[in-house]
């Protein structure tokens, strides 16, 4: 008897789905991977925000050539066994067309097998220059490389006629990739690395290794990290009376370090995503409109500013649409209209993409920002 | 001369980040002593000092002294209110599932705190002004004055509680035999609930005084609990000055193996002292086989 009325129960369930289903034209799935518990939520959090909410208005406009667009996503807790199980899910079960994220480098080089194999394109938000470095046929990334970040502080170091610094690099996939990269830069740029630091994303002093590299002839600090790590080291430098020039990586580039290290933080100069200085860009600059429309869009739906972080799958979405547009709706077609995206103004910067470049971007996606009263402010 | 001021600084900074751990490992040990189990949500009470101080002070725009008041009372509370609900309910259970559901307590008080007050972390301003202190070359920070003094204070109150008092007395006494203490009359469940008020509102002021210096966050709780075990071991598990020199040989130790080896051993440090201290001496740096307890 019971047996029957769970049997009957599982068929009317099924039947349910099917006419649901054939009730309107089928949307278009696509996966999002995303990191919003666990210590890369940061990322994960602002991406899974921005990627619903562009999704929301791509339906609400009409959707891609009258289809809808259904946003099928799974959180990775930044870890990457979660993720592959994730990633198989989406390519399995829930049969996505494309898949979003994950978050972090970790994660995105763990679920790379997955993806090639299964030749579902997949466009990563996080930044490792691993990623697309050699290009892999399924995966492109929109966040920005570390090396051309490391470019932008060498350029600038040089033309204050620089060439000794000290580098103080968290210990997480972050700032591993950034300490290796801020090394292979180095020689090319002429600097020299005198002293190399580095400190573990819970520490809670950083003075030891701040003391460390005062007793060496650096010029300037470069330190490599995401919040809050960075704003201990900026107030523990001010704290030791510390007069050397502090430059910063990208990873903190949102109005919350400047709320964290406080007076600590006037000073500080860092390379960043145009985001957080959109409504100071010149208005020739070809990003700015793409720009504006984000933050406004994230500031009205969310109530908190928008950043670089959310930005990335902003453009990993607009990427997207572009690509099914021209090309339909089958991973072989997006992977090949993706490849084929030219000039993309988007909020991480321009993206071409070509069958060797699978990141599109160039140091331009990057502006090099002081911090001052509280704000930013543009370094020319 | 430069060298001299390195070990300086790094000594200054090592014993306030030790003076932190000594007064979490004594919440360790008290708990320990008491109804020997290992209370893994003690970090927890750090965390809630620092983010219910930040509430009080922040959210809610209270002046500073009464937030902090207000976080200490909250977060004994809540220790307390966890005594009632998860250990004492389960008092003739084996230590060890004690021990697991005080891991599942932590899990959830970090959990609740993840959802009232977001993942961010945040800044609480310092107690009294941000200038450091220069010291024959070495600088502090007034809070590391803060610091050194609260937690100055709050060992002598403990050593004086427990030694000087009724209630101190009878749950030493607990410590040392709980079914004599029943028989001469002491209250082990009311002592146990004792102990675990007394350890979570020392695990709060230790979250409060350091939090203007290293930022707090839902998740701060985790390590520097880990950290405070480790003090309580190298003490022996000992309610006294045992924990407390633990507590400053983990905080210099990591500073000075920071600054002279490498800062990327750092946690490594205090984790190695531990499995050291495990293997050559399981009842802790100064015990005599018996340590004294509480």
């Amino acid at each position: 008897m019971f047996k029957t009325i769970i049997k009957s129960i599982c068929i009317f369930c099924l039947l349910l789905v099917f006419t649901v289903n054939s009730w309107s034209q089928e949307p278009i799935k696509i996966g999002g991977l995303f990191a919003v518990t666990g210590p890369p939520s940061f990322l994960g959090e602002p991406e899974r925000n921005t990627a619903n909410m562009v999704v929301d208005q791509i339906n609400k406009t009409g959707g891609i050539k009258g289809r809808k667009l259904k946003l099928v996503f799974y959180d990775t807790q930044g870890d990457a066994t979660k993720a592959v199980q994730a990633a198989t899910r989406l390519i399995k079960e829930d049969r996505v067309s494309a898949i979003i994220g994950p978050s972090t480098t970790g994660e995105t080089m763990a679920i790379i097998g997955t993806i090639e194999a299964a030749g579902i394109p997949l466009i990563s938000c996080a930044a490792g220059i691993k990623i697309t470095e050699p290009v892999k046929k399924w995966v492109f990334k929109t966040a920005q490389n570390d090396s051309l970040a490391v470019e932008r502080i060498y350029d600038n170091l040089k033309k204050r006629n620089m060439n000794s610094v000290a580098i103080l690099t968290v210990s997480d996939g972050f700032g591993a990739s950034g300490r290796e990269q801020l090394k292979l830069r180095a020689k090319d740029s002429g600097i020299t690395i005198v002293s190399d630091e580095v400190y573990s994303p819970n520490d809670t002093d950083m003075t030891a290794q701040l003391v460390k590299i005062r007793g060496s002839k650096a010029q300037a600090i470069i330190c490599w990290g995401t919040n809050p790590g960075p704003a201990k080291v900026a107030r523990n430098a001010k704290q030791l009376g510390l007069n050397l020039p502090l430059y910063m990586s990208h990873g903190i580039s949102s109005k919350k370090f400047i709320e964290l290290a406080g007076d600590a933080a006037e000073g500080i100069t860092l390379p960043s995503g145009r985001v957080i200085v959109a409504n100071v860009l010149p208005k020739s600059d070809q990003q700015k409109k793409s720009l504006l429309a984000y933050v406004n869009d994230y500031k009205n739906h969310f109530k908190i500013e928008g950043d670089h972080f959310g930005g990335h799958a902003w453009d990993a979405v607009m990427l997207l649409k572009g690509a099914i547009e021209r090309g339909g709706d089958s991973p072989a077609a997006i992977r090949d209209e993706l490849e084929n995206t030219r000039n993309f103004k988007g909020i991480g910067g321009i993206f071409n993409f070509t069958p060797q470049d699978h990141a599109g971007l160039t140091k331009d996606a990057f502006v090099l920002v002081t911090i001052k009263n509280k704000g930013w402010m543009l370094v020319k | 001369m430069e060298l001299f001021e390195q070990l300086l600084q790094y000594t200054l900074s090592g014993l306030s980040t030790g003076a932190i751990y000594a007064l979490i490992g004594l919440g360790f040990a008290i708990i320990y002593n008491s109804t020997s189990i290992i209370n893994f949500a003690q970090g927890e009470f750090v965390m809630l000092g620092g983010m219910l101080t930040l509430f009080f002070h922040i959210t809610l725009g209270l002046y500073l002294p009464l937030a902090v008041v207000l976080a200490v009372v909250v977060a004994t509370a809540v220790g307390a209110l966890f005594e009632r609900l998860a250990i004492s309910p389960l008092k003739d259970a084996e230590p060890i599932i004690l021990v697991i559901i005080t891991i599942g307590g932590s899990i959830l008080i970090r959990g609740v705190a993840m959802l009232l007050w977001g993942k961010d972390t945040h800044a609480l301003p310092m107690f009294s002004g941000n200038e450091p202190i220069i010291l024959m070359g070495a600088a502090m920070m007034p809070q590391n004055l803060w610091i050194f003094g609260i937690t100055l204070i709050i060992i002598t109150a403990n050593r004086f509680f427990f030694h000087h008092s009724i209630s101190g007395k009878a749950m030493r006494a607990c410590s040392v035999n709980r079914i004599a203490s029943r028989l001469v009359g002491i209250d082990v469940k009311r002592m146990m609930l004792f102990s675990f008020v007394i350890s979570s509102a020392m695990g709060a002021a230790a979250g409060i005084i350091i939090a203007p210096l290293t930022m707090t966050s839902y998740d701060v709780g985790v390590m520097l609990g880990l950290k405070g075990f480790c003090a309580a071991i190298i003490g022996g598990m000992s309610g006294g000055m045992g924990t407390v020199a633990g507590g400053l040989i983990v905080g210099v130790l990591e500073s000075l193996g920071a600054g002279l080896i490498s800062s990327g051993y750092k946690d490594a440090i205090a984790f190695i002292i531990l499995l050291i201290i495990l293997f050559i001496r399981p009842q802790g740096l100064f015990g005599k086989g018996e340590a004294e307890r509480v």
